[in-house]
């Protein structure tokens, strides 16, 4: 399936390994990213924190590129820009006046028909291909999965997944052959953009989330957010306590490539500041699986609750 | 809320509860003070003002007070408020709507690391089409002077290959630069039209 790419600043930058990860997986999945041309930056919290003109506005004239160059989707890895792409065609479709606006600053018809698609809800939407394609299932490995803020709040933008118990990314790591973990903080805000003008509160915030991770007992924290990825990853150093040993922080994309029998390099776990290597390791040890079957899908509590109902409304365009 | 004050009458013809309905479309006279958006905020603990003060304050016409405090600065737009409220009041968006509402009525209102950061992001935006993360964090260390910090870490990044040196402008730059001027002029005119009713 082709589908409209819009990596983002950070997926150029910082976050090179969910670009290169998810550009990987993406063939196995039967996935065709078209990259937008000439797209340029959503405007991230700057903008809608000074100007909501601007913060509709710069992610308008990305979705417009997407459709003229023939789009009717428009995949957006990282869950900042996926909100702003989001949240902007949503405030265009509320206001009429706004619409119209915006036509005028930018300069280009805007009918906003493409859809802002997230990480979670496109690989989500190809499970099964996973489970089949899963040559070395991650069977035994614990994985808490982090969602964080802006994948799916406010709902009225984001209505792919329960915003309160949202079951995606489980689904997601089950059929890796991975183990959800049940936890506590899964929802919480990890500081986000505060990283360099305020990191002492990202510092409070992300220190609770690696905690409570670690005492749900898991190995690793899948992530699709670079922001988070930066907080948790990057700034992990500052976070743990003597004598507490460091968790590896994945984004989503690479635990689906480690299953899909790709390595460690091709999807850039040599980037990350916490070590990977043990975890790959133990990857790479797991028996591989039937190609043809469906490993063992250990059931994560939230996942097998909740089978069917936000399931259900994010698949059918993907 | 730790204090009871309003201020003086609102600025011009229209109430604060009336120009932010303008503003985001919500209605702030709905929230009747539950406490659920505080309540998950992540950071209640370290602002004076938290969410459910913001929003009475708003239906107090406590206009001159709210844009003044460093509270509107602190929210994260993580949006589990707006997300939980009974009322569909939308305390994030009223944040946003104060912090634009604030740079209007003074430009230097802002906690200054932060409007640094904003400045320095906007600017590499304005002027590549694009954020530029090494330039954004230079732009930073100039705007703020905290030229030491997270300079330990600058030669990890380099080393894994995860901060480019050259920024890339791409082709469209002009039209991004037009569209920060054509949102500027709409937003000016619309401050005029106001002052002007």
């Amino acid at each position: 399936m082709r589908v409209g790419y819009y990596p983002g600043c950070s997926l150029h930058g910082t976050a090179r390994e969910l670009d290169e990860s998810l550009r990987a997986v993406a063939p196995p999945l039967g996935l065709e990213l078209v990259e937008v041309n000439d797209w340029s930056c959503c405007g991230a919290t700057s903008a809608h924190a000074t100007s909501h003109l601007l913060s509709v506005a710069l992610p308008a004239r990305n979705l417009a590129l997407a459709e003229e160059q023939g789009h009717d989707q428009l995949l957006a890895p990282c869950a900042a820009c996926y909100n702003r792409l989001a949240s902007a065609r949503h405030a265009v479709a509320c206001d009429a006046a706004l619409a119209e606006t915006i036509e005028d600053v930018l300069g280009r018809p805007f009918p906003s028909t493409v859809a802002p698609r997230n990480l979670v809800e496109v690989l989500r939407a190809r499970l099964d291909l996973l489970r089949e394609r899963a040559v070395r299932p991650l069977t035994g490995l614990k994985v808490a999965c982090y969602y964080g803020c802006l994948l799916v709040r406010p709902s009225e933008v984001c209505s792919f997944d329960d915003p309160e118990d949202p079951v995606s990314m489980e689904e997601v790591v089950t059929a890796t052959g991975a183990t959800p973990v049940a936890w506590r903080r899964r929802l919480d805000c990890c500081g986000g953009a505060f990283s360099v003008a305020r990191t002492g509160s990202v510092v409070r915030l992300s220190r609770a989330i690696l905690d409570d991770a670690r005492s749900a007992g898991a190995d690793a924290i899948a992530v699709a957010c670079p922001m988070c990825h930066s907080n948790l990853d990057f700034r992990q150093k500052a976070l743990v306590r003597r004598g507490e040993a460091e968790l590896p922080v994945l984004y989503l994309s690479e635990l689906v490539g480690l299953a899909l029998g790709l390595d460690a390099e091709t999807l850039g776990l040599g980037r990350h500041f916490v070590d990977t290597k043990a975890l790959v390791e133990r990857a790479l040890a797991s028996k591989p699986g039937p190609a043809a079957k469906p490993g063992p899908r250990p059931s994560a509590p939230a996942a097998a609750a909740k089978p069917a109902s936000p399931a259900a409304a994010g698949t059918e365009a993907v | 809320m730790r204090t009871h004050g309003t201020d003086a009458p609102a600025h011009g013809p229209l109430s604060l509860r009336a120009e932010m309905k303008e503003r985001t479309g919500k209605n702030t006279a709905r929230c009747y003070q539950c406490g659920k958006c505080s309540a998950g905020c992540p950071m209640a603990g370290e602002t004076r003002l938290r969410p459910h003060d913001v929003m009475r304050l708003v239906n107090q016409d406590a206009r001159a007070r709210l844009l003044a405090d460093e509270s509107i600065w602190l929210c994260l737009t993580c949006e589990t408020c707006t997300e939980r409220c009974p009322n569909g009041c939308d305390p994030a968006r009223t944040m946003d709507a104060l912090r634009e509402m604030a740079l209007e009525a003074s430009p230097g209102s802002p906690p200054r690391a932060l409007l640094a950061f904003h400045r320095a992001f906007l600017d590499q935006v304005r002027w590549t089409g694009r954020s530029f993360e090494l330039g954004l964090v230079a732009d930073y260390k100039l705007r703020t002077g905290a030229l030491l910090q997270d300079v330990a870490t600058a030669p990890g990044l380099v080393a894994r290959g995860k901060l480019g040196f050259v920024p890339h402008p791409i082709d469209g730059v002009k039209e991004v630069r037009r569209i920060f001027e054509a949102c500027e002029e709409a937003t000016r005119a619309a401050s005029g039209k106001k002052e002007g009713a």
